[in-house]
């Protein structure tokens, strides 16, 4: 359970703004590219430089060693990266059977040489990667670009499922105005650097 | 070719005309550029310039040296070579850091390294009154730091390049919670090893493929084969340690500086060269 928390936050030209994202909430994003939706999930991993602050549970971002506050505010790239040769050597504690099966990736996955996986293979696998980390918070930036329908749905009930059962907090970027009305509970378009909200859905949020 | 296999060695000085005759090579290769527009006469000719000034004129200052063989004066000589070998690291860098650091880092990173292997042969090995002796301080201290700024500059290069090429999986890698240390771990090992290969490639080859210069030069003016060959030996060994411990020095100082306090990759830090 945590809570993602801005204040005047601030960089390059987007912000300054505040967002509250609670525990076992989703956000959603959406806003034109180029307009900064990415820089900002990248400075709130604290992967660019920024001003203002950022906060998991009334803990600082700049009072956190900065890998710890990386694992537990876990940024999920649009595009995914592989750096050994197999799947299996970037997962340093494995990876949950029952996750594979469910993003529909059979259990030999990890054994998988990176370099032939195809794009919605790897992409789907780096979100397992994140979460195996068990982050508290999570930075989407737009985890279903590359899949197809069924696997975006797949992705999206695993994601739920997630936020539901640990409390974590999502911020979710997305094109497509339907998935955010699926996913989230919030939307905000981005425009000029500031956030407007934009819809507020049903989709109920975690169990408090 | 003259026969030079007898008992006494003969120095044969070398006359303004034979030198003159060895740069009709050099003419000979820029009239070859000029008509394959390969476009590098110019630079060739310059160098070729730069090579005979440089030499004469070190020439001149050796000989001043070791005729004043004073501490002071050979220190003063070693501190503007290094700042030379400093200034060609950072000109060879594709991408060079911002600062101070771009002269900095390859300058202090020789500095530990090629100063402290020449002294150390020079106390320890050659045992020479006084230590300083510029004979020997100088050709040793030369050739060690003229083969370390090549591995350093190699070593830099590549560790600049890695960071920018791979620019995506380092933070992909920091995103995970890797630390800076951990996440630039390949690209470091990678830098290194690329500047410490030339010279163990040399040292493979020394004698079958290739016959050091240095060796080569002192068989030319004299020297017993043998004497000369023991003087290469040492020289690959320094030139080899003197390489190695400075690319590490090099290449870890230069990826600390590529991420800041809060481990975030910092390519800011870099600028393209100009030229």
């Amino acid at each position: 359970m945590a809570t993602l928390a801005l204040h005047q936050f601030q960089a390059l030209h987007v912000g300054p703004l505040d967002l509250t994202v609670g525990a076992g909430e989703c956000v959603c994003i959406r806003g034109a590219s180029g307009s900064g939706k990415s820089l900002l999930l990248r400075a709130i991993a604290d992967l660019d430089p920024h001003q203002g602050e950022a906060w998991l549970d009334g803990r600082r971002c700049s009072a956190m060693p900065a890998p710890s506050w990386r694992r537990q505010v876990a940024l999920l790239a649009a595009e995914a990266q592989w750096w050994s040769d197999t799947i299996g050597a970037h997962f340093s504690t494995g990876c949950k059977p029952v996750w594979l099966d469910r993003l529909g990736l059979p259990p030999t996955a990890l054994d998988w040489e990176a370099a032939r996986c195809s794009t919605g293979e790897r992409q789907r696998l780096a979100l397992l990667r994140t979460l195996m980390q068990g982050p508290a918070a999570l930075l989407l930036d737009e985890p279903t670009g590359n899949l197809d329908e069924d696997s975006t749905a797949r992705v999206e009930s695993l994601l739920d499922d997630y936020r539901r059962s640990t409390g974590a907090a999502l911020l979710w970027i997305s094109h497509d105005p339907r998935q955010a009305s699926r996913v989230a509970q919030r939307c905000f378009l981005l425009v000029d650097g500031r956030l407007t909200a934009e819809c507020t859905t049903t989709a109920e949020p975690a169990r408090s | 070719m003259h026969d030079h296999s007898g008992a006494s060695p003969i120095l044969i000085t070398l006359s303004v005309f034979d030198l003159a005759l060895a740069a009709v090579l050099i003419l000979a290769l820029a009239v070859l550029s000029l008509r394959l527009q390969l476009g590098i006469e110019r630079r060739l000719l310059v160098s070729a310039m730069r090579t005979t000034m440089q030499l004469l004129l070190i020439g001149l200052v050796l000989k001043l040296l070791f005729d004043n063989a004073h501490f002071l004066w050979v220190a003063i000589m070693a501190a503007i070579m290094i700042t030379a070998a400093g200034h060609e690291v950072m000109a060879r860098q594709k991408r060079r850091f911002a600062g101070g650091w771009g002269f900095g880092l390859g300058t202090l990173s020789m500095f530990v390294s090629s100063f402290t292997v020449t002294v150390l042969a020079l106390v320890l090995v050659i045992g020479s009154t006084p230590w300083y002796a510029p004979q020997y301080a100088i050709p040793l201290l030369g050739m060690v730091l003229g083969n370390t700024m090549n591995g350093i500059a190699l070593g830099l290069d590549r560790l600049t390049q890695e960071a920018s090429t791979r620019r995506a999986v380092l933070e992909t890698r920091l995103a995970l919670g890797q630390d800076w240390n951990e996440a630039i771990a390949d690209s470091r090992r990678e830098a290194i090893r690329v500047g410490m290969i030339p010279i163990i490639n040399a040292m493979a080859a020394a004698g079958i493929v290739s016959l050091p210069g240095m060796m080569t030069g002192q068989i030319l003016a004299g020297t017993p084969p043998v004497d000369a060959v023991k003087y290469q030996i040492l020289v690959m060994f320094l030139i080899a340690g003197g390489t190695g411990f400075g690319t590490v020095v090099a290449v870890s100082l230069g990826a600390r500086r590529l991420f800041d306090e809060r481990q975030r990759l910092r390519l800011d830090r870099l600028r393209a060269a100009t030229d």
